[in-house]
Order: C-alpha cells, then structure tokens, then sequence
C-alpha cells in the first residue's frame, strides 16, 4: 500500500523509443479520451520496469496531459499494479473458495517455505531476502474447475503442486545457466 | 453420455457456444474459424437493417450471462435511436470474476473469432462505431489471443472502414484490467475504461444506455451473451426461443468447481438438466465417496443452498396456468427461473460444491475475504460492512468467536443490502445471510464453544 509510510520509489527508469512507440499505439486506441490510457500505460511502464515508480507517475500523466494524482489514484486502487519490485519469480496463487478447497493455502505456505519468502513486501506479499522470489495470494482466477490456480508472470498453471513449482524453477535455473532469459 | 430426455440419464450436452472449443484439431486463428463457417453470420447481418437484428434478439429471449439475467433486446432497446445525436459505444464485459465462474476463460482463450463475431454484429445491431473488450488484467494470454484475433480480423476487413463493402465501420480494442472484481460491475468497468478508480455509478441517472461510456449511450454484454447473438442471427430469434424453456432461451453454460469428482463447465439448454442430475451423472458425485452438504448455485454471490432442503417452486404448467410444487435441491432445473424461486440465483453459472467434510464457517470467512478485500470503499455500509463481517468471522474460524456473533452477522448483513449504490452491497451480504442462517447451529456452535474456552481452565 503507498502511504506516508511507504511512498513510491523516486525510480530512475528512462523510457526507451520501442517504449513510446508503444505507449503512443495504446493512447491511439482511446480516441475520445487519452485519459483512459491511463491504466493501459501503468501496465506497459509494470511490464517494462517491473513496478510503478513516481517516475512513472510523472511521466505517464505528463503524457496524457493529467495531474499526478489521476495516476497515482489508479495505483492505490488496482491490486495488480505494484509500487515495490517483486522477486525474479513471482508466484501468485489463488486464496479464493473453489481453490482453497482444493488446498491452495497449502500450496501457498510450501511455496514459500521451498523459496524461502519470509519478508514482507506489503499487499500480502513475501519475498526472499535475496530478492530472488516472491508469493502472494490473488483472488479468484477464474480457472475454478483445475485448483488450484497459480500464475507466474504471465503463464497460468491448472491444478497447480509443488511440483509444478520444482519445475518452473529448475527450467529457471537451467535457462539462466545456458544464459537464456 | 445418455440420450436426451430419457427418464434413465440426464440429457445429453448441447454445444452451441463450445461447439468447437475442445475439438482436438480447432485452434485460435481465422482460418480455422473461416474453415467452420466464421463470420458467415456478420455477411448475413450486415445485409439487414440493425433494428431488424435487435427485434430478432427480442424474440429470442436471450437474457444476460453475466449474472444478473436482464433480457438482452430489452437492454438494446433502451437507446432511442431515433433521438439520439451521441456516439454510441459497445462494451465486452469479459472481467469474469466471480468466485466460481470460468466459463468466458473457454470461449477467450479458445474461441476468440466466434466473440468477435458477436460482438461486430451486435455493435451494428446497435450502431455502435467503437467497441472495447474489457479483459480481467489477469488473463495476459487472453488479452494477447484476442490482439491477436482484432488484427487478423481487420486485416481481412471483419472490422475497420467499410467492413465487406457495406459502409459499416468499426474499430475495436482490448482494455485490460488491473485485479479490481468492481470492474465487473458495469458502472464501474465504465469508469475504469474512462481511466478512473472503479467506483460504480448512482442509477438513475447513470443508466449506461442513456449515460455510459464518455456519457454517451453504450451496451455492456457478458462475453457468453454476445457469443449467443451470433447463433441468434443464424437460427433467427423465434427458432432460438425454442431451445430451453420459456424465458430461459437458449444454452447455458455451468461451471461446477468444489467437491466434485469431475468439476468442469457443461453447456445445456435451459432447464435441460437438473442440478442433482449434473452433480451426479455428469460430475460423478461428490469427491472421496463424502456426501453433499451445500451448494452455491450462481457464483459466490448467489445464496448456498443446503443438501436436504426442499423448496416450494410456483411455474407455469403445460396448460399455462400458474403451479406451486415442491422440490428437493437435487430436482431443481437448472435455469434462471426455478434457481430465483428456490431463493437464490443462478447468477453467472457458476456451482461451487462443499462436501460433509467441510466447515462452514470456514467457507463462508474465505468468501468474506473477498468480499472485503474488494469492496470499492465508495459507499460506507459496504466498505465498513464487509470488512467487519469478515473480522467477526475470521476470529470465528480462529477460535475467538463471541455467542453473539451470528446474530451480529445476521444484522450487518441485513444493513448493508439495498443501501449501497451498487449491487456489491447484496454480493457481499447474501452469502452471510444464507450461510448463518442455514447452518445457524454450526455458527452458533464455533461462538459457544469458544465462549466455553474462555471460561478459567481450572
């Protein structure tokens, strides 16, 4: 949560040209009105940067001609959108009903024991000293009939164990060490 | 799977919107969709007047798929398009969220031209020139399926200027999401696509046909509805009013998820299948050979109905004439209609089953944590309420309950319905109100025996 306590990060990110380019074929698709490119470009900036800073603050509501706070009231509203870094592999697992019956919150706590996500990082979320990992809960996936849902970035997992996990992480581990992404 | 209509098994599956979803061989691109007869009705459509496609979604009697179940035509015909000067808008409300629900997911991640196609359609229909997909941010890979499916549309002139020379345009875009279930309120979904908090709007005067989008005039459809104006155009209005049963149209498709030995989604024509039937035949039973003790009909927001109970169902007969009888949970038709008259709803289609095993204070502290997690904040009853009812049951589940605490949720709930400007406030309170008041001796057990605790141990 951004509070007087835990304000946006200054951020020093600069935005390269792939990245306006970008960003001004998303202010395109909103016609009538640039501000409802507001949240698209708060994903783009996340997808690139990998959380929103007060750099991304400005430079967004400089874009779309609007106040900071227009922006700054999106990021304290949507759960998606992250003011601190999460780890290099993030797991978001689902908390709710159908998921939980199907033991979701066991697979949550041996996520984070497997990765060693003892600290908290605000909005429910743990990550490893080292940065490396990070868990959090997430509600409803909408993939009820497979529990429990887990996403990684942006791949979603069925019927998710902590095999799956295992596997994700050795594919990791092995595509870093032949130096993929 | 058995034969329709037969006294021995349950009907038969009717695909219509899955059709093709999981054959082995269909995948996601336009030539597969052109190779089964894609975009075939938008020609058909393009080449009739849109008031004459409105009046044929009338006649079908197709009702929303979202959850609320308001007929579809009648929402169109809200716009008088004989007096409106201001651009209309199209909006997909494909922010499926509801705890239980997963059936848009299918038809987005496997289907996507037949949505298009709907959707192009309906925007004609409602001479609508800019549409949007509302996607939950969640569904990255749907947000990309569906880019992907816009442009290989556009670049076979499905959408853009002049679509297939009848002086029609359209242009359509994606909008994800960011994880706020409000969105998927209408109003609410509006205001986000507008770049804002998602805080629902007052009704009246906010009515998204009259004052929507950029308040201008704009229909908002569920993702399964608009799949379904397709086949309406196909079959035409009064063919499709005969699948299902009278203000029930067409298919529908259940999700059933929870202590199932197969959960799944199941697309039936309306009323063709009873939930006793779904849950045993087509989901084998409940899990672990355990037995049934509740069942949320419609998404978490649909009151739990418990094993045993029967309810006194009124419906019309063969003859026309109004009939009460009564019905065990087992027996009840799975449709908009017989789910509303066992007092709850059959909502978004989604069925979460809970097995002899599970705790339902348990249960319901889960769904309450949602709710309190996303209630907007806008109004106070909701933010205050929800919040509160959760903390009450949270420290129920964790052995700190107080003997009055069912009653108290009992009140909380009551006070919080109709008292926001959103449908939020019934969200949140229907499954405390059902949950306490169907299994009250468990809630009153949980509060009773931690007040014994409390007493001094020696």
């Amino acid at each position: 949560m951004v509070g007087p306590d835990q304000p946006l990060l200054p951020g020093t990110e600069a935005p390269g040209t792939e990245f306006v380019r970008k960003a001004d074929e998303i202010v395109r698709q909103y016609p009538v009105s640039r501000r409802s490119a507001a949240l698209p470009l708060l994903h783009h900036w996340q997808q690139e940067f990998g959380f929103v800073s007060q750099r991304a603050v400005e430079w967004i509501s400089e874009r779309l001609g609007l106040k900071p706070i227009h922006i700054l009231e999106l990021v304290t509203f949507y759960p998606m959108l992250r003011v601190r870094p999460g780890g290099k592999i993030n797991f978001k697992v689902c908390r709710t009903l159908s998921c939980a019956l199907a033991g979701s919150h066991d697979l949550f706590a041996q996520i984070r024991e497997r990765c060693g996500a003892t600290a908290t990082a605000g909005h429910g979320m743990y990550v490893s000293p080292d940065g490396a990992y990070s868990v959090e809960f997430v509600e409803c996936l909408a993939a009820c009939g497979t529990p429990p849902a887990m996403m990684v970035e942006e791949e979603e997992f069925e019927r998710a164990t902590i095999d799956t996990v295992e596997r994700i992480l050795a594919k990791r581990q092995a595509s870093r060490a032949t130096g993929g992404a | 799977m058995a034969e329709i209509g037969t006294a021995k098994g349950p009907a038969a599956e009717h695909r219509i919107i899955l059709r093709y979803a999981d054959e082995p061989d269909y995948t996601t691109d336009i030539d597969c969709y052109l190779r089964h007869g894609g975009y075939e009705q938008l020609r058909k459509a393009l080449s009739m007047e849109p008031a004459a496609i409105v009046a044929e979604v009338k006649a079908s009697g197709l009702r929303g798929r979202g959850g609320a179940g308001f007929p579809t035509g009648t929402k169109w015909g809200f716009i008088d398009h004989a007096k409106n000067q201001k651009p209309v808008y199209l909006l997909c409300n494909a922010d499926e969220s509801e705890p239980g629900t997963f059936k848009d997911r299918q038809i987005i991640y496997k289907d996507p031209h037949q949505l298009l196609e709907g959707m192009i359609i309906s925007s004609y229909a409602n001479r609508a020139h800019l549409a949007y997909i509302y996607i939950r941010g969640e569904m990255v890979r749907g947000a990309q399926i569906l880019e992907r499916a816009l442009a290989e549309a556009r670049a076979k002139n499905f959408l853009g200027e002049n679509i297939l020379g009848s002086g029609y345009d359209l242009d359509m875009f994606v909008f994800r999401g960011a994880g706020a279930y409000i969105c998927g309120e209408e109003t609410g979904l509006i205001e986000s696509l507008e770049g804002k908090r998602a805080y629902p709007r007052i009704k009246p005067p906010y009515f998204p046909a009259v004052l929507g989008l950029y308040l201008c005039p704009t229909i908002v459809n569920n993702v399964e509805t608009l799949c379904n104006v397709k086949h309406i155009v196909e079959m035409g209005g009064a063919a499709y009013a005969k699948i299902g049963t009278p203000n029930n149209t067409g298919t529908r498709i259940w999700c059933v998820s929870g202590d199932v030995r197969r959960p799944g989604y199941f697309e039936y024509d309306g009323g063709a299948i009873t939930m006793g039937e779904l849950l045993y035949d087509v989901c084998g039973g409940i899990r672990d050979g355990n037995r049934l003790k509740a069942v949320i009909p419609g998404g978490s927001s649909a009151k739990v109905l418990r094993a045993g109970e029967t309810y006194r169902i009124r419906r019309k007969n063969s003859q026309g004439t109004m009939e009460e009888v009564e019905m065990k949970l087992e027996d009840l038709p799975l449709d908009f209609d017989t789910i509303a008259a066992s007092g709850s709803m059959s909502g978004s289609g989604g069925i979460i089953v809970m097995d002899h095993t599970r705790d339902m204070v348990e249960c319901l502290n889960n769904l309450s944590a949602f709710y309190a997690h996303e209630s907007c904040g806008q109004c106070t009853p909701c933010r205050e309420g929800a919040l509160w009812m959760h903390k009450i049951l949270d420290r129920m589940a964790e052995g700190e309950g107080r003997p009055e605490d069912p009653q108290l949720l009992l009140d909380l709930a009551e006070q919080i319905a109709g008292r926001t400007i959103c449908a939020f406030g019934e969200a949140c309170s229907w499954p405390v109100e059902s949950f306490v008041a169907k299994f009250r001796e468990e809630f009153e057990a949980k509060a009773a025996k931690e007040h014994e605790r409390l007493q001094p141990a020696c």
